[in-house]
């Protein structure tokens, strides 16, 4: 069996000798005699070289797609080496939430530079240490914004149906009311939410791309909000932060996204970041864990958690949220991703990403039935009809090691990243023009 | 220490990306970021030195003793993690169809499984990412349930006034009332004071056990049943787990609804603050409740199925699954003599460093503790100035990561100790040589104390400045 324990048996009868008891059963005497476990039912332990066995097989049962053009939610992007050479360090991976600022400025200022770079690529004032991830960042977003008076939460329909189905958990468990802002022709319909908006509207969420793609007239959607009173949550994608108008630009209160784009791998869902900004006049209603600049008392350079008045373990259910693990070694990840990139490496990836879909789109749209079903501007994914069952393309693809787009109402929702060379597109080009072939 | 914003140089980068294969395409004007972005310009040999000093910078469980209280900071195997960054789960996208994910779904069955032997439980979903979202889910299947049967008039949860911040914060989230009962003497629930506040309204009861003294309530039963009897649920809070895996289950003590905190009891890392994982493991009556995309086995394959009653989903996907590997191979190195021997190491390490420190300290309870212990440095305060945090921040001085400090809240000046099992004696016999003679200090010299840390990278930090005027971001001269 693999064990972890230090201890021999000759050490653990000295301790017993000293505690003065028998056994270490008799540590256990206040549980009741009854109740304790007789045997349990689990396999017998294993050796490294067995459980090594065992999990290596269990990947190899999962396919590995050479090539991907899906992306709803997960991208699949270039990670730089200094990337998992860094986050690989096992300090950073040990440690646990920084509560002793002495001996964890390493976490503590790799937090506050990703802060700063968070703010940068979102053009907000504020930023907290992240959260779970995307949509629960959403969520959490929403909640910012509720107060008595206005308790009512919209969301537009072209969010991700998971982020949106995580701002409706959240507050049902709330009981506060969710209302969907229709979509028209792949963009949120203005005059829909012109007509939604009322003086119980606490927030509206909108993404930016949306889930399909499409660039939203975001600075519009701000005006009606504000207009209206409420506070305007905007997610976004990292990557198109740097090409397109920031949320700031667009007038956000609060910024949020989901920062796997920003260096981690897709990893079956997770763990991903939750990036979650906002503007100053917000800050102290961000929930989980923020850390700021100050002295030491000699009058050097330190860091630590603050405005912790906000947090769960002082306010208790006062608290802004419940938030209290972050995902420090993922917003890591992303402040060494966004360096090693620079700035100009952000935009680089943004224009590529840009541009391979555009050529992807306009590759397919050259076979009958898979033009574009949306006409406005978008980032790196778009849907195009698909004329047939897409079931039978997908699977067509797959035997020539493609992960092919993912199904949506209408059609087939496409992603190509700086990850796809014009090789792998026109291939994909010619399997489906070969499998539409036959449906014609 | 700089900034890695304050070493970038105009001109300096890495060479990651190709150039264009495909033709240029221009975003429309109107849509174009206008603000500059400012990213450090940096080549990789200074990027490195960097995040290595960043490192130097930071203590982990591999740099010593981190006995802190509550947060399990028990060693984090290598094999889980090389494990867990397999490609043939790293590279796997969320959204692949199931047949090319099969060992993706075979593993959250198996880890369903296991985790549901050990606790008791019936079904667990692994999608909450941390001890504090499994709360929040968990209270969640309380709610539905209530709801499912037309039972509106249960509003409250009863917390005990010892239970993490969180416990109280996520009910909130929940939009319960939160009733706060007072522990006895012994750091126990109070039967009487429990007895008198349930009723009709009581949709609840959250409780970790061991308790956050470290005491295994042994009225657990009758604590569960009352709470039964009053028509509420009972939901343990796994944080300490790591005391009774394998020995009790939270199923047998009358537990409706859990949550474990994988980055706690079952060895996978902190990561400086997470990822966690927090998944919420529940008896049958809750099951048809569970979040969207439970894992189920169907045949020899494995799929995913949305339970038909459920609360929806509290993140995207299905939780923080390369976190749930290492989990895996964690149990899977134990099995059935290791679960329990790991329990009942982690109790004897704390009775050990507990004994050979309480003719000193002043220990909050008497008698046996389970995983951890807490002591109040209140006399020494009183009578030496010797605050809980000066002892906690000398022993920063001594490469000792210190207990996690003034919790539980109803002691004072409290230093909550939790060694964990794969600590060696030599290890707590030289923790327990350092808390002795930094007690004699607080008795001979206490100024010293009030002064430390003196050997570690920055001394004591203004907090208080920190709130008062919040830097929280570099500025850049445009």
């Amino acid at each position: 069996m693999g064990s972890y324990v230090p201890s021999t048996r000759q050490e653990r009868a000295q301790m017993l000798q000293k505690i003065g008891v028998d056994s270490i059963d008799a540590l256990f005497a206040n549980v009741p005699a009854g109740m304790k476990l007789k045997t349990l039912n689990i396999p017998q332990g294993k050796s490294e070289l067995e459980v090594s066995g065992m999990m290596s097989a269990l990947a190899e049962e999962n396919r590995v797609f050479p090539v991907i053009f899906r992306g709803a939610g997960a991208y699949n992007h270039y990670i730089p080496s200094i990337v998992k050479s860094v986050t690989s360090k096992e300090e950073f991976i040990t440690a646990y939430t920084p509560y002793q600022a002495e001996i964890s400025q390493g976490i503590l200022q790799s937090i506050f530079e990703y802060q700063t770079m968070i703010c940068e690529l979102t053009g907000m004032d504020v930023s907290n240490a992240s959260v779970y991830d995307g949509a629960s960042a959403a969520a959490e977003a929403a909640a910012m914004c509720r107060d008595r008076r206005r308790s009512r939460v919209l969301v537009s329909a072209a969010a991700h149906p998971m982020v949106i189905r995580t701002i409706q958990t959240y507050c049902h468990a709330a009981h506060v009311e969710v209302g969907i802002v229709p979509m028209k022709d792949g963009v949120t319909d203005k005059d829909a939410l012109a007509s939604m908006l009322d003086a119980k509207t606490a927030c509206f969420y909108l993404q930016q791309p949306n889930y399909f793609g499409q660039l939203e007239d975001a600075d519009t959607f701000g005006e009606l909000v504000h207009g209206a009173g409420a506070k305007y949550i905007m997610g976004v994608n990292p990557i198109a932060c740097a090409m397109v108008k920031t949320p700031a630009e667009s007038g956000a209160d609060i910024a949020v996204g989901e920062g796997q784009p920003l260096g981690m791998p897709l990893s079956f869902g997770g763990p991903y970041l939750g990036f979650m900004a906002c503007t100053s006049a917000m800050m102290r209603k961000l929930p989980g864990r923020i850390v700021g600049e100050t002295t030491d008392s000699e009058g050097n350079r330190a860091f630590v958690l603050t405005l912790q008045a906000r947090e769960q373990h002082i306010r208790r259910e006062k608290a802004s949220s419940n938030v209290c693990s972050n995902q420090a070694l993922c917003a890591l990840t992303a402040s060494v991703y966004m360096t090693a990139m620079g700035a100009q490496g952000m935009q680089q990836v943004a224009e590529l990403c840009y541009a391979k879909a555009h050529y992807t789109a306009a590759e397919l749209g050259k076979i009958k039935g898979f033009e574009l079903v949306y006409n406005g501007p978008f980032f790196h994914e778009f849907v195009t009809g698909c004329p047939g069952d897409p079931q039978v393309l997908l699977s067509r693809l797959e035997e020539e090691g493609i992960l092919g787009g993912y199904p949506v109402e209408g059609g087939i929702l496409w992603c190509a990243t700086e990850m796809n060379t014009k090789a792998q597109i026109d291939k994909l080009a010619s399997v489906i023009r070969e499998v539409s072939g036959a449906w014609n | 220490m700089e900034l890695i914003f304050e070493q970038s140089r105009e001109g300096r980068g890495c060479a990651i990306l190709p150039g264009l294969d495909v033709p240029a395409a221009e975003l429309p004007e109107g849509l174009r970021r206008g603000k500059k972005l400012h990213l450090p310009q940096i080549a990789e040999v200074d990027i490195s030195r960097h995040y290595t000093a960043l490192m130097k910078r930071t203590h982990g469980v591999n740099d010593g003793f981190y006995p802190l209280g509550s947060c399990t900071m028990k060693y984090n195997p290598k094999i889980n993690d090389e494990m867990a960054n397999l490609p043939g789960f790293a590279k796997i996208h969320p959204l692949q169809p199931a047949h090319t994910v099969q060992g993706c779904l075979k593993a959250l069955c198996m880890a369903e499984e296991l985790l549901c032997e050990i606790t008791g439980m019936d079904s667990m979903t692994f999608q909450p990412a941390a001890g504090a979202h499994g709360e929040f889910t968990g209270l969640m299947l309380i709610q539905a349930y209530h709801e499912s049967r037309g039972d509106h008039k249960r509003t409250k949860i009863i917390v005990p006034d010892a239970a993490h911040g969180t416990n109280p914060a996520s009910a909130a989230m929940v939009g319960y009332e939160v009733v706060s009962i007072p522990s006895n003497s012994e750091g126990c629930v109070d039967l009487e004071k429990l007895r008198a506040a349930v009723g009709e309204d009581t949709a609840g009861l959250m409780l970790t056990n061991p308790n956050t003294v470290g005491i295994f309530d042994k009225n657990i039963l009758e604590i569960t049943r009352i709470i039964h009897d009053a028509g509420g649920l009972n939901y343990y809070d796994g944080a300490n787990l790591n005391a009774v895996m394998g020995i009790v289950r939270p199923g047998d003590m009358g537990f409706d609804v859990i949550h474990l905190n994988l980055h706690k009891t079952f060895s996978t890392p902190h990561g400086g603050g997470g990822p966690g994982s927090g998944p919420v493991g529940c008896k049958e009556l809750l099951k048809p409740f569970l979040p969207v995309f439970h894992q189920v086995r169907e045949g020899d394959s494995c799929k995913f199925e949305n339970p038909a009653q459920s609360i929806g989903s509290v993140k995207a996907f299905y939780g923080n699954f390369l976190v749930v590997l290492r989990a895996l191979a964690y149990v899977l190195t134990l099995g059935a003599e290791g679960i329990p021997e790991a329990s009942a190491n982690a109790v004897l390490n704390a009775n050990y460093l507990m004994h050979e420190l309480a003719d000193l300290y002043e220990m909050a309870y008497d008698g046996p503790c389970m995983h951890e212990f807490v002591m109040s440095l209140s006399k020494l305060k009183k009578e030496n100035g010797v605050s809980a945090m000066d002892i906690a921040k000398s022993l920063l001085d001594h490469g000792i990561h210190p207990p996690t400090m003034y919790f539980p809240l109803i002691v004072e000046e409290a230093l909550m100790v939790e060694p964990t099992e794969t600590e060696s004696k030599e290890t707590l016999d030289g923790a327990a040589a350092v808390f002795r003679s930094i007690y004699e200090t607080a008795l001979s010299d206490p100024q010293s104390l009030h002064d430390a840390p003196v050997r570690t990278p920055i001394r004591r930090p203004d907090e208080l400045g920190a709130a008062r005027n919040p830097k929280l971001r570099y500025q850049f001269t445009e």
